[in-house]
């Protein structure tokens, strides 16, 4: 390999023969040791504790535990990044484990709410520091020199006057003993040598080589297999089924059912699923069948009912409304989306009288172990949750469905299993990005000033689908009203990539453009007046801060060439804070016969510290490719309660032939680092839509936008 | 789509009993072989029966590129294919792909940081390894070509484009 980072043990595969059928596969995810909390406690031979997040070997390895899960948002990196950062240890010398779930340990091991960084930033940061400390001290007693003498640079402490040195590895055995230092220093930014350079991914040569890594690479000797049979519709539940066919099946152990299921045990993938497609089951109706033509029409009747629930209130909209010399109005539509990570869900529980044992992809481990354990009616402590690296999640893996679907079918069967979902169970199985409608009203007085804004959500269970209360425009214009009403659905929803953001952003940031050219004024410039008013007359309180998100418009706009380019280059405006973080877009388009084409997308981010170069520009990136291609194409359609999109032949995903060119750009403020995994996306769709604007004189209001609009869109992307 | 109404899973009359068979597979220069139903996936074969799991599972459907081997040296999905129609061929895997996972498109993938979750990531380097074989020097157009067929939810294409462009100068 290219990279000389070590890595951690998990490439083994043992093959064993069992008795019954061909070859069954035991792959340990944590070496050989067992998979309790002890595992990351570095009983190693020759290794030292340190405190939870590392220890170091007397060859000088340095192992720190990762504690939260990795979905792909490369916190497996970057987390331990900032330990060895502080600890001044060579990163080829580091070997990052992931740590199983222990709350007693660690705090918040979540891959969600892009929360990972900021939350963990400055824990991380003195982990490492105290550890450095412990290990200056232990050289300084063998030296008898003040520690104020000594330095640390790549894994060795050195005596500058008398030029000893000591390398970490041969004082971890002194340093461990040394009671850790209540408050220790951090080093200041401009001494950084690792956080805020190009790092690779820790797990690159297994991915890169095809090691067993993710929830579904999970084998152990004697596991079975099973897939579950869920209800076709949200709104059904099971009545009856016959299994006489599928239990004569070669390789199937047992057909069972629970929680409205039928689940199909066996021993390989393909034998469990061949035999559910034998399985004769009766539905009926327990709930509404709910249609997209209905969430439709019921949309419309929610926007205009008196019974939604204020969510900010700003001085008076009624009366501006009445007196206002121009009123604007437009109304914005999302469906529902499919997560669809492309590893399926999956997990492995083993249940017994003992002990529950469960792993797998979760992004949310906590939860998971709290919610198995009171189903099976057991003490929490006898349930351990192991997290594998997930194949995707976009906060679908949040849920903890999956896993208690093993866990239960375990409990029966009381066998090991794997509970596999195919694509189309992952697809048709539920917990989706909800769908919503929003309008939005704007007053302007007789100057066009912008003196009353309203919006109204109207959502199938997304709860308060306006929660941006007090972000942007809000506090810059002095007579506000926002509300929202929810319909409860038997189709189930949950967080996605930036949850309600990922469209209410489209939706303001399209309508701010409205009100832009309304008032005659730069699309730009009217976002910057907006937040010069919001600084120097403020109503009510904002939770944003006004110089960062000026500074992250002005500095897209520089880039992008805002206002300075061809007459038959059109350019989008788009600026969104979220997740702590400020990010600004420019689409820019042209037209090829007549037809709009996206070509590039400017981008410029506020995150404040970036920890890994390479990381976050993946994570800028991918956010925006996600945006676009949801905006472009997500679209999943009910039918009596049953989506008609199953896999991905009839939900289109965009693809490599699809992206446009990005440029991106990270304001260098010296801030603790916020949110990343989610805030680039928010921003993208408005841009797109302003761009399209200029380009076509037309504004799709409506995700996804290839959706009857073909005509105007040609070939977009 | 099952609609609410029809209130049974269809059953397929060919689903009954297949008889199971011994077949012997040349894979990453090797001879396996393996006890199973003749219209199982290679994919599966691959997974549940040889312990080569670095082909993955994305839809099942050939639509995601998730499960990409070579046979023969050209790129296929594994999920579609039954192991009764790929007797005598050579299969490589991702494991196969280098003896050591120095491939140049695998080194390109590690110096690029290509992958975020990196599921996909194996079936869209073998893809590229293919295009590279038959194609030394690909174009941008050539390589999107190429790789339409695969999915990267995470939306890594950029540094996949690059990736393969690195390799291809390396090479």
């Amino acid at each position: 390999m290219s990279s000389s980072t070590q890595y951690n043990r998990r490439d083994f595969l043992k093959i064993t023969t069992t008795a019954s059928s061909g070859l069954f596969l035991g792959f340990n995810l944590l070496s050989t040791k067992k998979l309790n909390a002890a595992v990351y406690a570095a009983e190693l031979a020759d290794n030292f504790n340190f405190n939870a997040y590392m220890s170091i070997g007397t060859d000088g390895i340095v192992t720190i535990f990762s504690p939260n899960p990795e979905v792909g948002q490369g916190i497996k990196t970057s987390f331990p990044m900032t330990v060895a950062e502080e600890l001044d240890v060579d990163w080829t010398k580091v070997k990052v484990e992931q740590a199983p779930l222990d709350a007693a340990r660690f705090e918040r091991q979540v891959a969600g709410g892009s929360g990972s960084t900021p939350h963990s930033w400055k824990r991380l940061r003195q982990a490492g520091a105290t550890a450095r400390q412990m290990l200056v001290e232990a050289a300084a007693n063998q030296w008898k020199v003040p520690m104020s003498e000594c330095s640390t640079d790549k894994g060795v402490v050195l005596h500058k006057t008398s030029g000893k040195t000591l390398t970490y590895g041969e004082l971890a055995l002194e340093a461990a003993k040394i009671t850790p230092p209540k408050e220790v220093k951090l080093k200041d930014r401009k001494d950084f040598k690792l956080i805020g350079t190009f790092v690779k991914g820790v797990d690159n040569p297994a991915i890169i080589t095809g090691k067993p890594l993710f929830g579904l690479d999970f084998y152990r000797e004697g596991m079975l297999i099973a897939m579950l049979q869920r209800p076709p519709a949200f709104g059904l539940k099971l009545k009856s089924f016959d299994a006489t066919t599928a239990k004569a099946m070669s390789g199937i152990v047992d057909v069972v059912s629970f929680k409205n299921k039928v689940a199909i045990v066996g021993k390989t993938t393909w034998e469990v699923k061949k035999a559910r497609e034998t399985v004769k089951i009766e539905w009926e109706k327990e709930n509404n069948l709910e249609s997209t033509d209905d969430h439709n029409r019921l949309f419309k009747e929610l926007l205009k009912s008196d019974k939604a629930e204020v969510r900010r209130k700003d001085g008076d909209t009624e009366g501006v409304f009445k007196t206002a010399a121009k009123v604007l109005e437009a109304e914005y539509q999302c469906p529902f989306l499919s997560h669809s990570p492309m590893e399926p869900m999956n997990f492995f529980a083993h249940v017994t009288a003992d002990k529950v044992e469960l792993i797998g992809p979760t992004q949310n481990p906590q939860p998971v172990r709290a919610e198995v354990a009171k189903l099976l009616n057991v003490s929490i402590e006898k349930v351990t949750v192991q997290m594998t690296r997930m194949g995707g999640g976009f906060g679908r893996r949040l849920r903890s469905d999956f896993a208690l679907e093993a866990a239960e079918l375990s409990s029966i069967i009381k066998a090991p299993v794997k509970v596999m979902w195919t694509r189309e169970d992952d697809m048709t199985g539920g917990i989706y990005r909800p769908a919503c409608r929003y309008r939005f009203r704007a007053a302007l007085d007789k100057d066009g000033t912008l003196v009353g804004y309203q919006l109204r959500g109207a959502s199938i269970n997304a709860g308060d689908a306006t929660r941006a209360g007090n972000n942007f425009p809000v506090g810059a214009i002095p007579n506000v009203l926002i509300d929202s009403i929810d319909h409860k659905s038997p189709i189930t929803t949950g967080p996605w990539r930036a949850p309600i953001t990922n469209f209410l952003a489209f939706a303001e940031q399209s309508f701010l453009d409205q009100i832009a050219e309304a008032t005659g004024k730069d699309a730009v410039q009217f976002r910057l007046d907006l937040l010069e008013k919001a600084q120097k007359s403020p109503t009510g309180a904002i939770k944003y801060d006004i110089d960062r998100f000026k500074a992250v418009i002005q500095l897209a706009a520089e880039k992008a060439g805002w206002g300075k380019k061809k007459k038959d280059v059109f350019q989008g405006f788009s600026v969104y804070f979220s997740h702590a973080s400020y990010v600004a877009q420019v689409a820019e388009m042209v037209k090829v016969k007549g037809k709009p084409v996206l070509k590039k997308i400017y981008c410029a981010v506020d995150c404040g510290i970036v920890v890994n170069k390479s990381g976050a520009m993946n994570q800028v990136v991918g956010s925006m490719v996600d945006g676009l291609g949801h905006a472009m194409y997500g679209n999943l359609t009910f039918k009596n309660g049953a989506p008609e999109q199953t896999n991905f032949n009839n939900y289109r995903l965009i693809r490599i032939n699809e992206i446009p060119e990005v440029e991106v750009y990270f304001v260098d403020n010296g801030i603790d680092p916020t949110g990343l995994g989610e805030p680039a996306l928010p921003p993208l769709g408005g841009a797109v839509a302003n761009a399209l604007y200029k380009a076509t004189n037309k504004r799709i209001n409506n995700q996804p936008f290839m959706n009857g609009n073909d005509d105007l869109l040609g070939k977009l992307l | 789509m099952p609609t609410p109404q029809s209130v049974s899973n269809p059953i397929k009359n060919n689903l009954k009993n297949v008889p199971m068979a011994n077949f012997s597979l040349k894979v990453n220069g090797k001879t396996l072989s393996a006890d199973v139903s003749p219209d199982t996936p290679l994919l599966w074969v691959l997974r549940d029966h040889l312990g080569l799991l670095g082909t993955k599972y994305g839809c099942g459907i050939a639509a995601c590129g998730a499960c990409t081997v070579h046979i023969d040296g050209a790129p296929m999905r594994s999920c579609s294919l039954p192991v009764s129609s790929i007797a005598d061929t050579k299969i490589t895997t991702i494991e196969g792909l280098s003896e050591k996972g120095d491939h140049p498109l695998q080194l390109a993938w590690d110096e690029k940081d290509v992958a975020q979750c990196g599921y996909c990531q194996a079936g869209q380097i073998m893809s590229a390894a293919a295009l590279l074989q038959k194609n030394p020097k690909p174009s941008d157009a050539d390589i999107e070509t190429a790789l339409a067929g695969h999915i990267c939810r995470c939306g890594t294409y950029h540094r996949i484009i690059e990736a393969v462009k690195l390799a291809s100068a390396k090479k």
